[in-house]
């Protein structure tokens, strides 16, 4: 890995103070997420820094609470469609034949409707709970993890060291864990890390349509809906989780530019 | 020697690691005058022939030193003088001419690209020039051969046409950076002679690149041997080729040379492998039509052909991984199934094998150690100790230092790269292994101490070889018999001294003859023998 450039620091120091807050948010928070201390959007006052949401709560204390479930659900929705989707993908691109036929069009049939379509329904249907949500935007993603890694598997299986492997008497296990996933692991890494910000957004972008985390529990998708009237009258409450959803996807986007710069040689460059 | 058309003084090009490719290079080439430039990989031969347009490959600098083009100086110079040197001047002529044209354009307009670019000629002179060349290199059906795609077109004939690209200005100087490596022997011939005749047509002077010394030699007037960016020696084509003053010249001069056997010949032993009618599909095409062979143990049998014999394609189904083939396949008395997945632990351990290029046959995540422990592993159940110990005797047999067991082959050069797989391969204690080209991707002096340790294995172990080459300098020294290939069908198959023993028959004379010899009136004694078929080819 190469030395972290000055953007890379900057978006590691970013990472950083968001992982504070996906641990401790809740603890740092002054008040709790649903106690109403002020008046509606009321100004900054000592102890209250970015002030008061649109039911009176404390704007920062919602910022740290809502931090942890936004940042979580993202996190475990992504962990679970890679877990999903790498070795569906590794699989598909080894195994070849019917299993590869089969997984990739029912992954076609999928990926032709837009996600926030098919979540819509999803959600709709099941209601919206967090292990639905999770799960939903999870499976979703998965198909396009999916893609990738079947892709980037056939690529590797086809170079004549994984077919020593294979005429060696090895098994799949074997040959996705010795012989793929090390030489596809760095465009793995950076698209776990753009996927990460995807669904983030994703996430923001449903519970902006009331179909995310439910009320009373703060999110910052959630806070931006919920406080947009304020933008109306000129206020500043909607653009604190705006702006800490926005900065959050820069941080991840650096730390993946820096990750994929030093590992954009072709394959077989030095033939 | 009269004004040189092309001067260079004390060339220093360096790497983007600071590393200098050339140290001091000086070159001189008088109008009409063909330069060869000989060395193995890294020597900077195809270095020098890009300052010569005042080009840098792949950010490398040209660092230092003087390129003059007849009364031009372009390094050190502006922009404008080397795009206008480039191509007009001073042509590029490159390895290999499919990544050299566009494939979604038609042949003809790429060839008068450069001079309708440079405005030397108007569009009907251009083509009128291109339809010249066209015919002087042979192209067939010259009338309708600018309207093909580079898709439709053979090889050898890509390869002309890049040569008539080149001249599209009427260049002073052509640089040919190795323009007949990738061809087959055969065609590597037809390219070579009209090269040639091209070149004394025109009066083109050229520098010729390649690490084929025999092929240089016939088609250049003066020689450079260089070696590590360095000038070894230089000389006329006469002088290097028979009175060579350096050590390293006189190894690559003996090389070709060498016909003695690296192994002697040996009665085979019982029989282990026999093909009978195989047959090879790929979808509805056959590229393999009923071959049938067989091999004893401690025996070597070389397989040659030109490419799209089919010779590599029967290593593959031998090996059990082509999609669908039918006929008999029997190893040590045991029926061979045609898939590998089919073949027990055990038969697989006893057929290996070894690859062309030995950077894409070794994992670059995996050190050394576990590239050829894990057979070891699989097969023997060798654990920790054992296992170590085990992997550093391989390393010892195939004249390695114990040391490599924790390297990334990253850190190995090829000829290196290529024993670890040679280990890789006899740790599984095979009967038998299919060395598929295992020397052509390296340097002849490398090549051939591969070669020798694949020659004391055998002799130590009693392997069996099945040697797929389309060198048969190699064959003649290591193969105890041979089998010719063409299109997809057994042409010939004897013992190696009958088929390289004249009088040849048909389709393997002509594969013989056409192996470039180091003497400089090779080819217009081969011309001579073939009588004026070359010439006058339509």
């Amino acid at each position: 890995m190469r030395k972290p450039t000055f953007t890379a620091w900057i978006g590691l120091a970013i990472l950083a103070a968001y992982l504070v807050i996906l641990i401790a948010g809740p603890h740092l928070a002054p008040f709790g997420q649903e106690d109403i201390i002020g008046s509606p959007f009321g100004d900054p006052e000592p102890g209250h820094p970015l002030g008061f949401d649109q039911n009176g709560r404390d704007m920062l204390s919602r910022l740290l609470y809502g931090g942890q479930m936004s940042i979580g659900v993202s996190l475990a929705a992504v962990l679970i469609s890679f877990a999903v989707g790498i070795p569906m993908g590794f699989m598909a691109a080894i195994r070849g034949g019917w299993f590869d036929t089969i997984l990739s069009r029912l992954v076609d049939t999928i990926m032709c409707v837009p996600v926030l379509i098919s979540a819509l329904v999803v959600l709709q249907a099941l209601g919206s709970s967090l292990p639905v949500l999770v799960l939903t935007i999870a499976l979703l993603d998965s198909t396009r993890v999916f893609r990738l890694s079947r892709v980037l598997a056939q690529g590797v299986g086809a170079l004549e060291f994984a077919e020593v492997a294979r005429l060696r008497g090895e098994g799949n296990w074997w040959l996705i864990r010795k012989e793929i996933l090390p030489n596809v692991a760095s465009p793995l890494v950076a698209e776990f890390g753009l996927r990460f910000c995807f669904t983030f957004l994703f996430v923001a972008g449903l519970s902006f349509l009331g179909l995310g985390v439910q009320p009373p529990f703060a999110d910052w998708g959630g806070m931006v809906k919920d406080n947009q009237q304020a933008i109306v009258y000129g206020l500043y409450a909607p653009l604190y989780p705006a702006a800490a959803i926005a900065i959050l996807t820069v941080g991840v986007n650096l730390v993946v530019d820096w990750m994929l710069a030093g590992r954009s040689a072709p394959q077989g460059d030095n033939r | 020697m009269s004004d040189p058309i092309l001067r260079i003084r004390n060339l220093q090009v360096t790497a983007p690691d600071g590393r200098a490719l050339t140290r001091g290079i000086d070159v001189d080439l008088a109008p009409g005058e063909v330069l060869g430039l000989i060395g193995e990989s890294g020597a900077g031969k195809s270095t020098i022939g890009l300052a010569a347009l005042g080009y840098g490959r792949g950010g490398c600098r040209i660092s230092g030193g003087t390129v003059e083009v007849a009364d031009r100086q372009i390094v050190p110079g502006t922009r404008r003088d080397r795009e206008q040197v480039r191509g007009a001047r001073v042509a590029y002529v490159a390895q290999s001419a499919a990544a050299a044209f566009n494939p979604a354009q038609r042949l003809g307009e790429q060839m008068i690209e450069a001079a309708l670019y440079h405005g030397t000629m108007t569009r009907p002179e251009a083509e009128a020039w291109r339809d010249e060349l066209i015919r002087v290199l042979q192209l067939p059906n010259p009338e309708t051969f600018p309207d093909r795609y580079p898709h439709q077109v053979s090889g050898g004939q890509l390869q002309r046409a890049m040569i008539a690209m080149a001249m599209a200005c009427r260049p002073d100087i052509l640089v040919l950076d190795e323009p007949t490596t990738a061809l087959d022997v055969t065609t590597q011939i037809e390219v070579l002679v009209l090269l040639r005749g091209l070149i004394r047509r025109y009066g083109t002077a050229a520098l010729y690149i390649t690490h084929d010394l025999a092929v240089v030699a016939q088609i250049s007037d003066r020689i450079m041997v260089l070696r590590h960016g360095e000038l070894v020696e230089q000389g006329t084509a006469q002088a290097i080729l028979e009175a060579p003053q350096q050590d390293y010249t006189r190894r690559l001069v003996a090389e070709r040379g060498a016909h003695e056997r690296l192994a002697a010949t040996r009665s085979p032993g019982a029989e282990i492998l026999s093909v009978e009618r195989l047959k090879v599909f790929y979808g509805h095409n056959q590229a393999l039509h009923d071959v049938s062979l067989t091999l004893g143990r401690g025996e070597t049998l070389a397989i040659v052909g030109e490419s799209g014999s089919g010779k590599s394609t029967l290593a593959r189904a031998i090996a059990g991984l082509p999609p669908f083939s039918q006929g008999r396949m029997r190893f040590d008395g045991a029926e061979l199934p045609a898939r590998f997945q089919k073949r027990s632990q055990d038969m697989l351990r006893r057929i290996q094998l070894v690859y062309q290029l030995p950077d894409v046959a070794l994992n670059p995540r995996q050190t050394i150690a576990e590239i050829i422990g894990r057979p070891l592993q699989l097969y023997f159940g060798l654990r920790g100790k054992a296992l170590a110990e085990g992997v550093a005797r391989l390393l010892a047999d195939v004249g390695l230092p114990a040391d490599f067991a924790a390297r990334l082959p990253g850190a190995l050069s090829g000829g290196q790269k290529q024993r670890v797989c040679v280990a890789r391969a006899l740790a599984a204690q095979p009967d038998l292994i299919i060395c598929d080209e295992v020397t052509s991707a390296l340097d002849p002096l490398v090549a051939e101490e591969v070669l020798q340790l694949l020659a004391r294995l055998q002799q130590e172990r009693g392997l069996a070889y099945l040697f797929i080459t389309h060198d048969l300098g190699v064959v003649r020294r290591i193969a105890d018999r041979t089998l010719v290939m063409q299109k997809g069908r057994v042409v010939e198959e004897g013992p190696t001294e009958t088929i390289f023993t004249p009088p040849w028959q048909g389709y393997t004379g002509e594969l013989i003859t056409s192996v470039p010899e180091m003497r400089r009136d090779w080819l217009d004694g081969l011309l001579a023998t073939r009588g004026q078929a070359l010439e006058t080819a339509k």
